[in-house]
């Protein structure tokens, strides 16, 4: 999504192509480098998705070459989701594209470091690609010890070098995203325009700070278990993990889980901010609740970071750590409920608009609150002994994030297309994308449930033939996600082709914060001259 | 590692008569969509906890949530509601939706600690057995019965040979672990090498097995719910793990008493699919 200046908004210095492009210290050409990588990403774990759920259509082994293979795809598919799709659509192109707009700002507080931010990035994909072809094990190439890289799985039992590639990868990846975390708590900490205090500030900026810290806390923690497990694999090296020489391998489960929980929520915050923005919008009313929402995310985080070993129930926990954790997962729900009700409670006395946004974020509120419930289930310790890793944890996590995070995402592309393109998209090309998505990745992920219940266990090739048929409708859903998503890339080359102009504030009245009030696409530089905000404006 | 004794044709006991004509207890079933039947009290527990505190529980949330949804869609389009409301703070609503989601936990929670505490802490045990992972298969040891030698269970390559044995594929294995009906097992779960998962849906257990450490569980099979019943390893471990199913032959304590006094000896029928050798050569 090539933003069209138009010759009108030419200032200061316009770079040339390749200047512009690779050097670039704009944030908004930045986030829009960002959303480019985040759709090539997602198309490659799209197709990773997609043949694992080809293969799993009926039982047997048909698609994969072998188990390995198989092993390898539901790995890479897991960790280019989230490193490089969900979070660079979210934090770094939405992010990037709007936080210092809608906090009245002309840029980012670090323009060069955003630019090594993003940079990163690739070069850590490519690290990721490369693994695919190295050898992993002594049964193929790639490697597949699953997203969370558990030992000895990924020590031992993964000797040959594709691993490592992963381990750079995610370093890389995990740098570019503490410098992006940097970036934005500075940038929202200090260059908020005057009278924009912390209380008036919109909640899609409210997300990423939250969002921001989780990410210098947590990252950190992954950097430092990947390089251990880097160095366990040296031959001669380190055993942090190793039992053999005084290690323990549910130590790096620990260590991976403190940084994995938060990353979770890193993932939907923003999204969080997104679904506010676009409910307000088009019910024609202020956000019900501020104050709740912005420190509802708050809460989130705080008890983000005191919930990990809920994803380690069966490892053998002593029984009081596992009511501890228990209880404080139950927690979140309190906050991630006054989320809910509070969209509900915006909505409720609005003049409502049904465009494409409002159908995404409509369509989050309620399968979220689906994830939602299902995790509630899996808190429950004694519930996970029976639940644990099986195909019931694989739909709550894509409800929430398949259909929370990504439906965020489609939510804020379709909200802000206009503004970032200055280009209007064919609205039927775009309902007809959200209406295919809805159906598929409801049907993809719902019979999981069952799956999960009658036992399926995740990361399965095969299964017993009394699996079949939940699995062969789970698949189809896939099919019905793939004509989906066909019809978005028609939407977006239609929308280039036909060059429909939009207007500054394309939606109206409802449309608040401060990108509403520069033109579609804004100016090279925006905010030459500070906006005020008045105390009486609201978010 | 030791393969099973294998009995000769003529000392075939009652046992394993009973043995291989044992029906299929609880398993999946294809278009299945709650638990498979619970045969332990911990299973039997957990399963009325999920289907009747906890499914109303979400079931009423979620359908709150859609009539709120759908009422708001009605009544608050653009053309029944022109013009909006600006109201943006209430504080009551927004106690009474922090408090009441409070109240619900802490109703749920109580049931929810009992079970987990339930399951946890182990109650006297009357036998132990100790199943260790291997790269792709467990190995049963009878920690009671010296007389036992400590075999390999492994699943049944083929699916011909599966169904001329009358298991499904890819959970029927050649040798299952024999446990007595009504009897308090204690289970120590460990492994070899990777990190695997000992796990039974109808027993309600699934405990990691972890090298340099040993985990531990229990059940307690109801008198009269003798036949086999599955599971599956649930921890990511490489290659094979799909292949590394759980078998359990649960039967009646005097048949049990018999099969220990035949030294844990398997019908030639049984033991003559070994076809598991392979994966176990690979060690």
């Amino acid at each position: 999504m090539v933003a069209v200046y138009g010759d009108d908004h030419v200032d200061s210095g316009r770079p040339g192509f390749f200047t512009r492009w690779f050097y670039s210290t704009n944030h908004k050409d930045i986030g829009t480098l960002y959303l480019v990588f985040a759709i090539i990403s997602g198309l490659i774990g799209g197709y990773l998705s997609l043949m694992m759920r080809l293969e799993l259509a009926e039982p047997g082994v048909q698609i994969f070459e072998s188990e390995h293979q198989y092993n390898v795809f539901i790995s890479m598919h897991g960790l280019i989701m989230i490193f490089f799709m969900v979070m660079p659509a979210l934090i770094g192109g939405f992010g990037n594209w709007f936080v210092p707009i809608m906090i009245g700002a002309p840029d980012m507080a670090f323009p060069r470091m955003n630019n090594l931010s993003f940079w990163l990035l690739p070069v850590a994909l490519v690290c990721l690609l490369i693994s695919f072809f190295v050898q992993g094990d002594a049964s193929g190439n790639g490697f597949g010890g699953g997203w969370v890289m558990y030992p000895p799985l990924s020590t031992s039992g993964s000797p040959g070098p594709a691993f490592d590639f992963v381990i750079i990868g995610l370093l890389a990846a995990g740098f570019s995203s503490i410098f992006g975390a940097i970036n934005f708590i500075t940038t929202i900490l200090n260059m908020r325009a005057p009278g924009m205090t912390m209380h008036k500030m919109p909640l899609f900026a409210w997300g990423v700070l939250v969002t921001a810290f989780l990410l210098l806390l947590a990252l950190p923690v992954l950097a430092a278990s990947l390089f251990m497990l880097f160095t366990d694999r040296i031959p001669g090296g380190t055993g942090f993990f190793d039992p053999a020489m005084g290690g323990d391998p549910v130590m790096f489960q620990h260590l991976f889980w403190f940084f994995g929980h938060p990353e979770v929520y890193i993932m939907i915050l923003p999204a969080f901010g997104i679904i506010s923005h676009v409910v307000s919008t088009f019910s024609r009313k202020p956000i019900f609740g501020y104050l709740g929402m912005a420190y509802a995310m708050v809460a989130i985080g705080v008890v983000g970071f005191i919930v990990w070993a809920h994803h380690m129930y069966t490892v053998g926990m002593n029984v009081n750590l596992k009511a501890y954790f228990m209880a404080a997962t139950l927690v979140i729900a309190v906050p991630t409920g006054i989320k809910i009700f509070s969209w509900l409670a915006t909505m409720w006395g609005g003049s409502i608009r049904f465009t494409i946004p409002m159908l995404w974020a409509q369509a989050f509120i309620f399968l979220f609150v689906i994830g939602g419930v299902t995790g509630v289930v899996l808190a429950n310790a004694g519930v996970d002994s029976a639940l644990h890793d099986t195909y019931y944890v694989v739909a709550h996590f894509h409800y929430v994030l398949s259909m929370g995070a990504v439906f965020g995402i489609f939510c804020g592309f379709y909200y802000w297309f206009g503004k970032m393109s200055g280009l209007q998209y064919n609205k039927w090309l775009a309902t007809i994308h959200f209406w295919f998505s809805f159906v598929g990745v409801n049907l993809i992920f719902f019979p999981q449930h069952f799956l999960g219940m009658q036992g399926m266990p995740r990361r399965y090739i095969d299964y017993p033939d009394a699996f079949s048929l939940w699995n062969k409708v789970s698949s189809y859903g896939s099919y019905v996600t793939l004509i989906g998503t066909l019809f978005f890339f028609v939407m977006l080359i239609e929308a280039y082709i036909s060059r429909r102009r939009v207007s500054d504030n394309y939606w109206g009245e409802g449309a608040t914060t401060l990108e509403w009030t520069l033109s579609s696409p804004p100016p090279f530089h925006q905010f030459d001259t500070l906006p005020r905000i008045g105390r009486d404006d609201h978010h | 590692m030791h393969l099973p004794k294998i009995a000769s044709s003529t000392a075939v006991t009652g046992l394993t008569g009973s043995m291989s004509a044992a029906a299929r207890a609880a398993e999946p079933v294809d278009g299945g969509i709650g638990f498979q039947e619970a045969v332990t009290p911990v299973m039997e527990k957990l399963t009325w906890f999920h289907n009747w505190m906890l499914m109303p529980i979400i079931t009423g949330i979620v359908l709150l949530v859609l009539a709120l949804i759908i009422y708001i869609m009605v009544r608050f389009n653009e053309k029944a509601n022109p013009q909006p409301s600006k109201t943006s703070h209430n504080t009551l609503i927004e106690v009474i939706w922090t408090v009441i989601p409070v109240i619900i936990l802490l109703v749920m929670i109580v049931p929810s600690m009992r079970l987990l505490y339930f399951q946890d802490a182990l109650p006297e045990t009357e036998m132990t057995i100790k199943a260790t992972g291997n790269t792709w298969n467990w190995e049963y040891s009878y920690i009671d019965h010296e007389n036992i030698d400590s075999f390999v269970s492994s699943m049944l390559e083929e699916r011909t040979d599966a169904e001329a044995e009358g298991k499904p594929y890819l959970l029927g294995t050649d040798f299952p672990l024999v446990v007595p009906s009504g009897t308090r097992v204690k289970v120590l779960v460990t492994s070899n090498n990777n990190l695997h998962s000992f796990a039974v849906p109808a027993f309600g257990i699934k405990i990691d097995a972890i090298p340099g450490r040993i985990n531990e569980t229990w059940f307690e099979v109801f008198e009269g719910r003798e036949g086999t019943y599955y599971g599956q390893c649930s921890e990511l471990c490489g290659v094979r793990h799909a292949y590394m199913p759980i078998e359990i032959r649960v039967v009646t304590r005097d048949a049990f008493a018999d099969w220990v006094a035949n030294d844990g000896a398997f019908t030639t029928t049984v033991a003559t699919n070994t076809s598991g050798g392979q994966t176990a050569a690979q060690q």
